[in-house]
């Protein structure tokens, strides 16, 4: 089976401390550590494993600039056999529709027959990987939290809904999945491995290389601007519970029940 | 009395049917010995031909001097006892031999000193043996496990062995006092000796027959123990010499991923670490046939007393059993499936601390920690590091600590109490190490330790001078000298930002490559900065600058550097109202690097002060729960090891507990916390204590 898997660099939430610019559009990032978005891990992983099973290769495309090669590296490290830099300064200020229709078109020029996405990227809005299948006219399950290959080009998949179910659909191929985080463990990936793919060439896709008509996409066909980013006001605390410990108990149960976290 | 060797046996002489089965035995056991050198042969490279007179030296100490067995005293004693009994009893058993194929040997009976002494060693053995076997099965040591009949068969088997001696012995005194009227010289109350009295009444024939009897059983008892031997754990009467002599003479280094290929080409090895048994080292898979399945190890491993899925004797009984499974004695041998997962699992390779208990208390000087260091590097390079490492590991290859913190606030809790370096003139280098520069609580022994430097640095200068104008003698020379030594501390500095973490641990956890990365970092960083030495308060810094890095300056201990101090009288403390202290001796300050006297003399210095010892401490102390990236590992495990130590510091009867490591203070604060004893029980670091009750 042929994998492609979307991936994109992200701000490492967990290794940096996030401030706005000044213009309050943008954050600043300057003195940010990037590592790959990881629910895309996720879903390398996911197709690593797939590929391992059936046989077939794992692709892994991102779009943006050459420092996003990063990424690629690290998820070639992780075993995939290809990665692809979509880049073009035309896919500057791209808004996500203009992202699913640079994917789409690189898609479009290639054969696969399972494309996969994190469930979402640190810092977008979970919306390319639809856009994405539904360009491609494919069909498309969004929370993946298994996949299983049956016979006929069709997969059973699981998806977590609201509550902590669980719900389990056949999908055709080709198809879009986006992955949630804990369908597997990504391996480690270490500086050795990074290093051992580090002279393996990149292929960089433009706009003409893909086909994609100018104007179509970039800041200025974006239907989508950022008008303001903000720090949320800072609330009133914690809330202590008060009691002996067992009305303690009772109430954490009582509380974590009301927000959805026990059935 | 016929001699053996002329004597017939079921129509065969003595002399061809002993010839026969010498042959035959030593033909078995040089068999099965090539056979179990076969995985030795085909196994990794590991250079231990170095230092002859240092590796004679741990002969004599640990082999023939059996230096660690009475740390066992019951067991150790008897060790002892049996182990000189087979050195003095070794000639004896090739004369006996001999005399099967020769007359000339027959001859040369028991006679002086030589025989007297060799009496009472087979008598002394036999006994032993059955001292052994009531302990396996009547008092049952919980060290052994559960019983197994395999070392009770050979403690018979020897015991056997001693008796067929004694019986042919004493038969033929029998013999002789009776026909010869000659009265052989035999021990008083040795086996002989008691043997020829109780025979006395016995008919010459019978006693003939006894003898060749008793012959016939010792050859067959001592070439099925020769051949025998090489299946189970008394293979280590054989191989237990070469095992101390390879031993391992760096304490405090991890062996390079592969001997003789330089850290710079790592990169050119498809694999890393051990995976398949053959990427064991030869002298790794020696030790497993040395492991005599004692259980000290296991006995001292903090991990298996809190129920980690982890035990060093496993570790090496598991491997012997496999090698002698895949490379077995008859057919073919085969091996090459992967180790992770299926002989050890990957919890059992995560659940050590390289505490290094194991290694302290092992007779034969096996070694545990860098197998295990070994085995994860295996699993790092397939991808499978534990879950919750993933992201410290990352943060360390990326901001250069685990935490993930940002590089610009590594200096934050160091403002106003210590510079950082800026290229000026600069003597000592106070590396810090990434727990210290990013805890909360672990910054306060990093400004406590900061205080004490600056301190020591001022003071040093006037005293100096003072010692040197007034020229005295004795008790001023050693001021004069240690004051020297502290002056050299001279203007005391931090790496801030420009330091990275030692990487000790990520080393430890098997990632060697990220390890040699923040190696070049910090020696880079170092040198660059001008210092002429280096203190730490972390004593995994300190391994790791002491035994890791190259080409760096000295490096000590804050612990060294207030030692000294005090000795001379240069740091006077003030005293300690009340408080029952006791000391506990982190890893890598004490078991692997010597260091247990002087945090104590730093505490005996303090007025006032009550210092007990735990049961448990020096080259016996109870790891914390271990540091680096084991803070980040979350163990399957009963109990935390932390909630044990404080436990112990409970029972031996302190309220304080003084460390000298970060790590062992995070560890043992919270295990003070679950364990429930707050209030009851603190810990502090042994640089918070001076700091607070050094004299202004």
């Amino acid at each position: 089976m042929e994998i492609l898997v979307c991936a994109k660099r992200v701000p490492d939430t967990a290794e940096n401390e996030i401030q706005l610019d000044r213009s309050g559009t943008e954050i600043g990032r300057d003195d940010l550590v990037y590592s790959v978005n990881e629910p895309d891990n996720y879903a390398v992983e996911e197709a690593l494993q797939i590929a391992a099973r059936t046989g077939g290769k794992v692709t892994v495309v991102t779009v943006g600039g050459e420092e996003d090669e990063e990424v690629l590296r690290r998820e070639m490290a992780m075993g995939a056999a290809r990665g692809v830099l979509l880049s073009d300064d035309a896919f500057e200020g791209s808004d996500g529709r203009a992202l699913a229709a640079i994917l789409k078109a690189y898609v479009q020029t290639e054969h696969f027959d399972l494309i996969l996405t994190g469930v979402q990227a640190d810092d977008g809005c979970a919306q390319v990987g639809g856009m994405l299948a539904a360009m491609l006219d494919y069909p498309f399950a969004s929370v993946v939290t298994s996949i299983e290959v049956l016979e006929g080009r069709k997969l059973k998949i699981g998806r977590e809904i609201e509550g902590g179910s669980k719900e389990i659909s056949a999908i055709d191929l080709p198809c879009v999945l986006s992955i949630q985080t804990g369908i597997n463990e990504p391996r480690y990936v270490g500086m050795r491995g990074i290093r051992q793919v580090a002279s393996v060439p990149i292929p960089t896709l433009g706009a003409a290389a893909l086909a994609i008509p100018p104007g179509t996409v970039g800041a200025a066909a974006a239907r989508v601007k950022r008008q303001d980013y903000f720090v949320p006001p800072e609330g009133k605390g914690a809330e202590m519970l008060q009691g002996n410990r067992d009305e303690i108990v009772d109430k954490l149960i009582d509380l974590l029940k009301a927000k959805g976290g026990l059935n | 009395m016929d001699s053996i060797a002329g004597a017939t046996f079921w129509l065969i002489r003595g002399r061809d049917l002993f010839l026969f089965l010498h042959l035959l035995g030593l033909a078995c056991f040089a068999w099965i010995v090539a056979r179990r050198l076969a995985p030795l042969l085909g196994a990794q490279r590991d250079f231990r031909l170095d230092r002859p007179l240092q590796r004679l030296g741990k002969v004599l100490q640990f082999w023939l001097l059996q230096w660690r067995h009475p740390r066992y005293r019951l067991a150790g004693v008897l060790h002892i006892l049996v182990f000189g009994g087979f050195l003095l009893l070794a000639s004896r058993a090739f004369a006996v031999l001999a005399m099967g194929v020769s007359d000339r040997f027959a001859a040369a009976g028991p006679a002086g000193l030589c025989g007297t002494v060799r009496d009472y060693a087979s008598t002394l053995v036999l006994l032993c043996m059955g001292v052994m076997i009531v302990r396996r099965l009547v008092f049952r040591p919980a060290r052994y496990g559960r019983p197994s009949a395999d070392p009770i068969f050979l403690l018979a088997l020897i015991g056997l062995l001693m008796a067929a001696d004694g019986v042919f012995e004493g038969s033929q005194a029998a013999f002789h006092a009776q026909i010869e009227g000659r009265a052989d010289l035999l021990a008083p109350w040795s086996l002989p000796w008691v043997l020829r009295a109780a025979f006395a009444g016995a008919f010459p024939a019978t006693l003939r027959t006894v003898h060749l009897g008793a012959y016939l059983t010792h050859e067959a008892a001592f070439f099925f123990l020769l051949c025998y031997r090489p299946f189970g754990i008394q293979f280590h009467v054989e191989t237990s010499l070469f095992s101390v002599y390879f031993a391992k003479l760096d304490r405090g280094t991890v062996k390079p991923v592969r001997w003789g290929v330089p850290d710079l080409q790592l990169d050119t090895l498809p694999s890393l670490g051990v995976k398949k048994f053959s990427d064991f080292t030869w002298k790794h898979i020696l030790d497993f046939y040395s492991c005599s399945d004692c259980g000290r190890c296991a006995d001292q491993c903090p991990a298996n007393a809190c129920g980690r899925p982890l035990s060093p004797r496993a570790l090496s009984i598991k491997a012997r059993d496999y090698v002698f499974h895949h490379y077995p004695v008859l057919g073919p041998s085969s091996d090459g499936a992967p180790l992770a997962g299926v002989l050890f699992s990957e919890d059992e390779i995560w659940s050590c601390t390289t505490c290094g208990a194991c290694e302290a208390e092992c007779p034969l000087l096996i070694e545990y920690t860098d197998k295990i260091v070994d085995l994860r590097r295996g699993l790092i390079d397939d991808g499978k590091a534990p879950q919750p490492l993933h992201k410290p590991l990352q943060a360390l290859e990326t901001r250069g600590n685990p935490f993930g913190k940002t590089e610009k606030k590594r200096a934050d809790w160091a403002q106003g109490i210590v510079p950082v370096a800026n290229g000026a003139a600069l003597d000592t280098l106070y590396f810090v190490d990434s727990i210290t520069s990013y805890d909360d609580r672990a910054q306060s022994i990093g400004r406590a330790a900061a205080r004490i430097l600056g301190r020591l640095a001022e003071k040093s200068t006037p005293s100096d001078t003072e010692t040197q104008r007034r020229g005295g003698r004795g008790r001023e020379d050693l001021a004069a000298c240690a004051s020297k030594a502290a002056a050299s501390l001279g203007r005391v500095a931090i790496l801030g930002p420009k330091e990275r973490d030692s990487g000790h641990d990520v080393r430890r956890f098997g990632e060697e490559t990220l390890f040699l990365a923040l190696r070049e970092h910090n020696t880079e960083a170092i040198r660059a900065s001008g210092a002429g030495r280096i203190v730490t308060a972390d004593p995994h810094a300190f391994n790791a600058l002491k035994h890791d890095y190259r080409d760096v300056p000295p490096v000590a201990h804050i612990s060294q550097v207030i030692a000294r101090a005090v000795r001379t009288g240069q740091v006077r403390l003030n005293p300690v109202a009340d408080g029952v202290y006791t000391y506990h001796d982190p890893c890598y300050l004490g078991r692997h690097n010597g260091i247990y006297q002087d945090p104590r003399d730093v505490l005996d210095a303090i007025p006032g002060l009550h210092r007990v010892e735990m049961q448990r401490s020096r080259d016996r102390s109870f790891c914390c729960g271990g540091g680096g990236l084991a803070l980040f590992y979350e163990a399957k495990e009963n109990e935390r090891m932390g909630v044990r130590r404080v436990r112990m510091a409970a029972e031996a009867g302190a309220g304080v507990i003084v460390t000298a490591c970060p790590f062992c203070m995070v560890n043992i604060e919270d295990a003070i916390k679950v364990a429930g004893m707050e209030g009851k029980m603190t810990a502090i670091d042994l640089a918070e204590l001076v700091d607070r009750q050094m004299s202004q």
